[in-house]
């Protein structure tokens, strides 16, 4: 009974994870420029790579199976925005301009004219 | 439906899905104008492969492939690290290259050809 009740959620959480992968490619295929991009890549894509590595936790009923997924989920979340952050500042600091949309550009008036 | 027979529908549901994902990350790589562009691609690519690694796991039932996963994880990460200190040093962004090949001023060039 337990065991199937948590099979429904790991199933559920796999959709859920797959669907969040998904959108994460949706947005960096439409949204304009490399900072939107990496806004969707990063935060959406490490949210549903995490939810999968939880349906793994949830659904084995095994503490070393457990302890593996959540530290690989520990390890995406801590290392998904060091990766993004570093991308966009050398993204920013080699020129490549935001989109025309952008409203506020606090940095533009020195380093992108370098 | 049981709830062994919804785990294996979720799972080929989830496969269909993260295929797609796949597939409109890939366009983004051939399509991508800028180089940082197709890196990020490059890491939500990791991370699809990643979630790839953990619904086989679920399918399967082989917890194995988990550490496979893990090591995907660090294996990216560190390219995406990588790829990002060689912008910083050798990307330019195209407009500027433009720029400065447009521009008759040969300063601009000669600083150029040093950098490469």
């Amino acid at each position: 009974m337990i065991i199937a009740f948590f099979q429904y959620i790991g199933g559920l959480l796999m959709l859920a994870g797959s669907i969040f992968c998904l959108l994460a490619a949706v947005g960096l295929l439409r949204l304009p420029d490399i900072y939107t991009r990496m806004h969707a890549a990063s935060k959406a894509g490490t949210m549903g790579t995490g939810l999968l590595l939880t349906a793994i936790a949830i659904v084995s009923f095994d503490g070393a199976i457990i302890l593996r997924a959540i530290a690989g989920f520990v390890f995406l979340l801590l290392t998904a925005p060091v990766a993004a952050h570093l991308l966009a500042r050398a993204a920013f600091l080699t020129g490549h301009k935001p989109t025309e949309l952008t409203i506020i550009n606090e940095l533009d008036s020195e380093k992108t004219k370098k | 439906m049981s709830s062994a027979d919804f785990l294996i529908f979720a799972g080929i549901v989830s496969f269909a899905i993260l295929s797609l994902a796949f597939f409109l990350t890939i366009l983004r790589i051939i399509l991508g104008p800028t180089l940082p562009d197709r890196v990020i691609a490059l890491d939500m690519l990791v991370y699809i492969g990643i979630g790839y690694i953990a619904v086989v796991v679920i399918y399967t039932g082989y917890f194995l492939y988990l550490d496979i996963a893990i090591a995907l994880g660090l294996v990216g990460f560190l390219a995406t690290v990588a790829f990002a200190r060689f912008i910083l040093h050798r990307g330019r962004a195209s407009e500027q290259i433009k720029q400065m090949e447009s521009e008759p001023e040969p300063e601009a060039k000669k600083k150029r050809k040093r950098k490469l």
